[in-house]
């Protein structure tokens, strides 16, 4: 089970930055003069790595620069980084759409990109035809669609309306029936990208049971981008992560997905302020009693570190730190006015620090939102600050934790038989 | 399970940066002959979805473009038909350049129409502009179905008409047509998607090009010798005037103007696909 089917040498792409337009006429002729004479293409010279944050050095920027990695037969690789991180760049690259700049791909097998549900469907033409059309773009040979046609009407469950055109159907319908066709290619190596986004909770939930199904029953390797980070948990047994055009890690999920969120965490975003009134959250800590992860059960602490221009030596100030899920649930909150504590600040700068035992949370990804309240007005409100990853692990210290798909929290109790 | 021999030298995809430039993937293509024909389909069937005459309206763009040609042309500017009947001299020349120009014209925009499913999904882009020459092929045929009824009316009522065996290179004709419809067009797609400025031209290049080819007119009636010249290097005029020819019996019919007609349209064809698969695979980046 260990062949590799996908591998990926030394992989770059380079952009022009600014406008195509005038001036490149004489930019190809360059390039082409360059390449006549066997020189290296003068963009890949002066291309500089993706930082998009500084002001450009020279046209050319690499979209993805040396990229290395071998994908396994049946193997699940989630594919991680910011936006602009060159996720999409790459994922077209190995499906063919766009070619490199240099370095090469190698595959065993058919690849089928999903990057879009749907595509090519047209609205005048009938369900029918559109399972034929769709599937015939993605790859599929007709005769593949024949035998499997009633399976793939069946799942996108519009058998009422085979014969009806698609601009009759709901948004819902045309994109569960482009789904469909996708989910009965039979590709060595599928390429999602964040298609998953579409559609309702309980398609997603299809979708993800289909990909599982798809790579776990039937050796098929998938390759999936996305930013949902328990899609990629639960999906991906290995992940990669891109930061600005270069491959950063690639390893086991849960620490890829680790080493993502800290990423995060020291992103420049959260140094902010110009316009603050007169007290915000600086920056902000989580830490766990065993250093590298956090676990369930574990007792942490978290540090808001705020910074003033001018503080109220009267007034009493609350601190609260609210905790979401991936799903932007509710978790829990901690305030000082829940523990009736008052807090009168001294100092223009400083920390408070938020103790708590045995945290009860299941494994997932957490973000935390603050606000800063004096005499119960808001003086200031950021939303996910800060993003950790809680691993599970032995919360009743009995090497017994929950099942993987069971979500709740955990609870400290005891029993007794009377 | 032999797996250590089969993981050396199996790679079934390789993607690198420059593919040689006479590379073509015929392999591939032949692969993807189902989705050809699902591009047909959806070309032809979208056309007449929700019309009460459907697929009649093949036959209506030809016959109004001759009624007018009759009108203006034959009525008001007596322009000679060399004694054939008007309608057939002006459909004959007609259906034929009305290939050539679908051809073209429909190809010559394959990146800046598809470019929405060219950047989700890889399939050879060559199937698209091929998918177009069929289907305009399929109008093509309804189309001279139409002029061969016409035609045998005119055979039984007068004996103007004289057809040849001539007739036999219709087959020949159309493929010249297509073929430089097919070659003009990818390659001006090719171009235009990074340099915009030439579809401007396209439309008002075919319109140019048709008033140089004798279909409005034949081509025994230019006199002058520098038109005639520009006339002999039209290719269009040589497949134009045999067809007219072979059906009809007059025009100018010539077998090394036909031959230069053929190799011109091979040439061109070869030039645009081979320029066309070089461009293809960075269109996205550009477009």
């Amino acid at each position: 089970m260990s062949e590799i089917i996908l591998k990926v040498e030394n992989l770059s792409k380079i952009y022009r930055l600014g406008e195509v337009g005038t001036g490149t006429i004489s930019h190809d002729l360059n390039r082409w003069w360059a390449k006549i004479r066997g020189k290296e293409d003068p963009a890949s010279i002066v291309g500089q790595v993706n930082y998009r944050d500084e002001i450009a050095k020279s046209d050319y920027v690499y979209a993805l620069k040396d990229i290395d990695f071998d994908v396994k037969r049946g193997e699940v690789l989630g594919v991680i980084g910011k936006n602009g991180a060159g996720k999409s760049t790459l994922l077209k690259i190995i499906s063919q759409i766009t070619s490199p700049s240099s370095g090469f791909v190698k595959a065993k097998g058919r690849i089928s990109s999903l990057l879009e549900i749907g595509t090519g469907m047209h609205p005048e033409m009938t369900a029918r035809e559109n399972i034929y059309l769709n599937g015939s773009i993605m790859g599929m040979r007709k005769h593949e669609i024949d035998s499997k046609f009633d399976e793939i009407i069946e799942f996108a469950g519009c058998i009422m309306y085979v014969d009806t055109p698609i601009k009759r159907f709901s948004s819902g319908m045309s994109v569960r029936l482009g789904f469909a066709v996708a989910a009965f290619l039979e590709p060595e190596i599928l390429i999602v990208d964040e298609v998953l986004a579409v559609g309702d909770a309980e398609f997603q939930k299809k979708a993800i049971g289909k990909m599982k199904d798809v790579s776990y029953n039937h050796g098929r390797t998938v390759l999936f981008v996305s930013h949902n980070m328990s899609s990629v948990q639960h999906l991906c047994s290995s992940c990669m992560l891109l930061k600005d055009g270069q491959l950063d890690s690639i390893g086991k999920t849960g620490l890829i997905i680790d080493k993502y969120l800290k990423i995060n965490k020291s992103s420049k975003s959260f140094k902010r302020k110009n316009n603050f009134e007169e007290i915000y959250v600086s920056d902000l800590k989580v830490i766990s009693e065993n250093k590298d992860s956090i676990n369930s059960g574990d007792n942490i602490e978290i540090q808001l570190f705020y910074d003033s221009i001018k503080i109220d030596l009267n007034s009493n100030y609350e601190f609260i730190v609210g905790l979401w899920n991936e799903n932007s649930a509710d978790q829990f909150m901690l305030t000082n006015n829940y523990i009736n504590k008052e807090i009168k600040l001294k100092n223009k700068t400083g920390c408070i620090v938020f103790s708590v035992k045995k945290i009860p949370l299941n494994n997932g990804i957490y973000s935390i939102n603050t606000m800063i309240k004096k005499n119960n007005i808001c003086m200031d409100f950021q939303e996910q600050v800060f993003s950790f990853n809680i691993e599970n692990n032995n919360y009743y210290n009995s090497g017994v934790s929950y099942p993987n798909n069971y979500n709740g929290i955990y609870v400290d109790f005891s029993m007794n038989l009377l | 399970m032999d797996i250590e021999n089969s993981s050396i030298d199996t790679w079934t995809i390789e993607i690198s940066p420059n593919k040689r430039f006479f590379k073509i993937d015929l392999k591939g293509l032949w692969s993807y002959r189902d989705l050809l024909a699902m591009f047909v389909k959806r070309d032809i069937v979208t056309i007449y979805k929700q019309t009460i005459l459907g697929p009649i309206w093949f036959f209506v763009q030809p016959i109004m473009t001759s009624l007018t040609f009759m009108f203006v042309f034959g009525g008001i500017a007596n322009i000679s038909t060399d004694g054939i009947p008007h309608i057939l001299f002006y459909m004959s020349g007609l259906i034929i350049w009305n290939y050539f120009s679908e051809c073209f014209i429909q190809t010559a925009d394959t990146f800046s129409q598809n470019a929405n499913i060219f950047g989700k999904v890889y399939f050879p882009r060559i199937i698209i502009p091929i998918s177009k020459v069929i289907s305009g092929l399929i109008k093509f045929s309804i189309q001279f179905v139409l002029f061969l009824i016409i035609w045998l009316y005119y055979y039984f009522q007068d004996n103007v008409l004289q057809p040849n065996y001539f007739i036999l290179l219709t087959p020949l004709l159309v493929v010249l047509m297509a073929f430089i419809g097919l070659g003009l067009g990818v390659l001006f797609s090719s171009i235009t998607k990074k340099y915009r400025d030439l579809k401007f031209l396209i439309n008002f290049g075919v319109q140019l090009t048709m008033y140089i080819t004798p279909i409005i007119y034949p081509l025994s009636e230019i006199k002058s010798n520098s038109l005639k010249l520009l006339m002999m290097f039209n290719p269009f005029s040589h497949i134009i005037e045999a067809f007219k020819y072979s059906f009809l019996g007059r025009g100018e019919f010539d077998i090394y103007g036909l031959l230069y007609a053929t190799c011109f349209a091979f040439f061109v064809f070869v030039f645009g696909i081979l320029v066309f698969n070089k461009t293809e695979r960075n269109f996205i980046d550009t477009v």
